[in-house]
């Protein structure tokens, strides 16, 4: 069964791909040792381990928030393409022109936090941006949204280029999600999950990242022309619409991982269905509506749009339970398992990706959210699926590929310890988050009072050995992919076909 | 119990379900089935599937229902006719509450609103726990109608970060006893 080769031959990496590919990843895995590092930083100040000033904590905080952002999105778009431009085809040049702006803004982002103090957090919400008092000037604010609409631009391009390449193959954006399949139809067989998730990531994330544009725009102009005053509230939509989409977006293009390749190591096919389509067609709907959420104590914003924000944030945890972790984990029952590092990554992704979403949802309805609003609730929860979830979806591909260098999934001493640890201090550190939330400690705060740092303390004990974990993880694949494929290029290594 | 305790408990059981069919699962992974047992176990696998939807359905419908028949945030364009009003002004860093001594056992209306940045409005209770909240936006006010049940001093933070002076940014209400009228 051709789905089920270990490292087919499609997927190779020659020549310009193999060094595209080696930039993202190796950037990728840097810049999340260092933000990681930078969130260590936070936590030990909030425990009073170490001391931290305000002004530079919230200059970290921006600096961990938008480069964490920044760099799950690399990361799995690289998840993406690699898959992706098996089906249809895509350009290098418009993956590479995503690196080159993504360092471009990164470069932006950085000298604005660090030379210029710009300390607004990656949400940029206005009028904050322009109200420094004295600790960053406009123009600080300024260069760090042009780094944003250079990340933005890039990733533009990669998407439109995604587009092309699928309406290519099967007509339009409508026929790729599968929608035609919906209510009756034998569905092809061979129709691509990958496609199917980046359909949705391009249309979604497209909307996001223009969102973005518009009130990054109205931002800019703003500064220089602050007559042009914004409406705060539209103004808050817009970011959150952007926001909330484009880390979304990072789940929905990273799960194409575990899509391809969970059944190799399970040995067990992983079919395509009439439930999946209907779950990626409702998740897409329900990504681009479900924003309000982050807005339901802004009593301002008009009720439907708060109810409907309740009701689409509970019922986007059908499609992931019933669907995308069901069916994983279906994949996996009984089946030939081969427990290697991408295998176990794969599966902690689906694991954090259903368990975090439970107090996600729960902060989802507004009588709750009056309690738990801004609380580290929210970091609790979502760290809970980024960190747990979407970088081991990352993670995985990383492992598998360079187990396709070594011709053999890796497994070894070093690689069994290293997992378990960034695992436990992954679970230690979120759900220090969470009981932080539920004590009604507040997020975002450089100084905690007296009676909140017993849980800042034991989540930093969880983050020291997540940067462990991840410096070990980071260190392992780059000298994973720098090595000489071994002998000739990746065939060899067939899975473990049942029975 | 409080809300927030409520909220924890739910998470902890949920996610410790979560986690229980993980365990689960991962435990039978490394255990082939031959053809008749795969197809019993997909049939098996489908039939929880349902099983499952239908439970998750019915809490969809009765946790929207019971969460939003009373929604819980006041009419804000209509007026309210309470007797207590509180004005509450936001801006770097710090409170302008006026008047900042309530009665405790009638409603209070607190009407939020911010000079700059956003800020959010935020009531300890004296348990050190969140009692309620909204944001104070510039350019708009936000009606939060709450009952205090117990007298005592209530902490006032901001919950939306707004600079360097966020977390001092605090401020306090007292609760009386109700004036027994
Ligand atoms: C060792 C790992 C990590 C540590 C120690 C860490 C630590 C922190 C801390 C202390 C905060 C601020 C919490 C507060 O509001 O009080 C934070 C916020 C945040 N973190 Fe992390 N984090 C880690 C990993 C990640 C990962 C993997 C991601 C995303 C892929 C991420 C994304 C974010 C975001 C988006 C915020 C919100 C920033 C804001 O409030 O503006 N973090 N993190
Ligand atoms: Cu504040």
């Amino acid at each position: 069964m051709a789905a089920l080769t270990m490292y087919p031959d499609s997927e190779r990496l020659d020549g310009g791909n193999r060094v595209a590919f080696n930039l993202y990843i190796i950037t990728a895995v840097t810049l999340f040792v260092l933000m990681m590092l930078l969130g260590l930083t936070m936590r030990l100040g909030q425990a009073t381990w170490l001391s931290v000033p305000p002004d530079l904590f919230y200059r970290i905080l921006s600096m961990h928030g938008a480069g964490m952002v920044g760099t799950a999105a690399l990361a799995t778009t690289a998840v993406m393409w690699f898959f992706l431009r098996k089906y249809v085809r895509l350009h290098l040049w418009a993956f590479l022109t995503n690196y080159v702006m993504f360092m471009l803004g990164a470069l932006c982002i950085i000298f604005a936090i660090f030379v210029d103090g710009y300390g607004a957090l990656w949400t940029f919400l206005y009028p904050l941006p322009v109200h420094g008092m004295g600790l960053w000037s406009p123009n600080a604010a300024a260069l760090f949204m042009l780094g944003y609409l250079l990340i933005g631009v890039g990733m533009l391009v990669f998407y439109l280029d995604a587009a092309a390449g699928i309406i290519r193959v099967h007509g339009n954006l409508g026929r790729a999600l599968g929608l035609q399949w919906l209510f009756r139809g034998t569905i092809d067989p061979d129709h691509p999950k990958a496609v199917v998730a980046s359909t949705m990531v391009v249309i979604a994330n497209t909307l996001g990242i223009l969102a973005g544009a518009v009130v990054l725009v109205m931002g800019l102009v703003n500064i220089y022309y602050p007559e042009m005053a914004l409406n705060a509230l539209v103004a808050k939509n817009l970011i959150y619409w952007f926001g909330h989409m484009y880390i979304n977006a990072t789940i929905y293009m990273g799960v194409i991982a575990v899509y391809e390749l969970l059944a190799r190591y399970s040995g067990k096919p992983y079919p395509i269905s009439r439930p999946f389509l209907w779950s990626w067609a409702v998740s897409t709907l329900f990504v681009i509506i479900v924003f309000p959420h982050h807005l339901m104590m802004d009593y301002a914003e008009p009720p439907w749009l708060v109810v409907m924000g309740q009701v689409v944030s509970w019922g986007a945890g059908f499609p992931v339970f019933l669907v995308t972790v069901y069916g994983a984990l279906t994949n996996i029952y009984r089946s030939n398992m081969r427990w290697t590092m991408p295998s176990r990554l794969l599966i902690l992704s689906m694991f954090g990706w259903a368990a975090g979403i439970v107090p996600a949802i729960l902060d989802g309805t507004v009588r709750i959210n009056l309690v738990m609003h801004n609380t580290q609730w929210v970091p609790g929860h979502f760290h809970f699926y980024l960190l747990l979830g979407v970088l081991p979806m990352a993670l995985a591909l990383m492992f598998h590929v360079i187990g396709q260098r070594a011709d053999a999934p890796p497994n070894t001493a070093a690689d069994r310890l290293g997992f378990p640890v960034y695992l436990i201090g992954g679970l230690i550190f979120v759900l220090a988050f969470l009981d932080a939330g539920h004590l009604s400690v507040a997020r975002r705060m450089a100084t905690h009072l007296p009676a909140w740092t017993a849980t800042d303390e034991v989540g930093s004990i969880g983050a020291i050995l997540v940067v462990l974990g991840m410096l070990y993880f980071a260190i392992r694949i780059t000298v994973g992919l720098l090595k000489a494929p071994a002998r000739g290029e990746p065939h060899g290594g067939t899975a473990n076909t049942a029975g | 119990m409080i809300l927030q305790n409520v909220v924890w408990t739910i998470s902890l059981v949920g996610m410790g379900l979560v986690a229980l069919g993980f365990v689960y699962v991962i435990r039978q992974a490394g255990k082939p089935a031959d053809d008749a047992a795969t197809r019993k176990a997909a049939h098996t696998s489908n039939l929880l599937r349902r099983w499952l939807f239908g439970s998750l359905l019915v809490i969809f419908v009765g946790g929207t229902y019971a969460t939003l028949h009373r929604f819980p945030i006041a009419p804000q364009h209509t007026p309210l006719d309470i007797h207590q009003v509180v004005d509450v002004v936001g801006q770097q860093w710090s409170w302008q509450i006026t008047p900042d001594t309530v009665h405790a056992g009638s409603p209070v209306e607190f009407r939020v609103t911010s000079k700059d940045v956003n800020h959010d409005f935020a009531v300890y209770a004296p348990d050190g726990r969140i009692a309620t909240q909204t944001q104070a936006m510039p350019g708009f006010t936000n009606k939060i109608v709450y009952t205090f049940t117990q007298p005592g001093t209530y902490k006032v933070m901001c919950l939306e970060y707004c600079g360097i002076g966020h977390a001092p940014m605090t401020s306090e209400i007292k609760v009386v006893a109700a004036s027994g009228g």
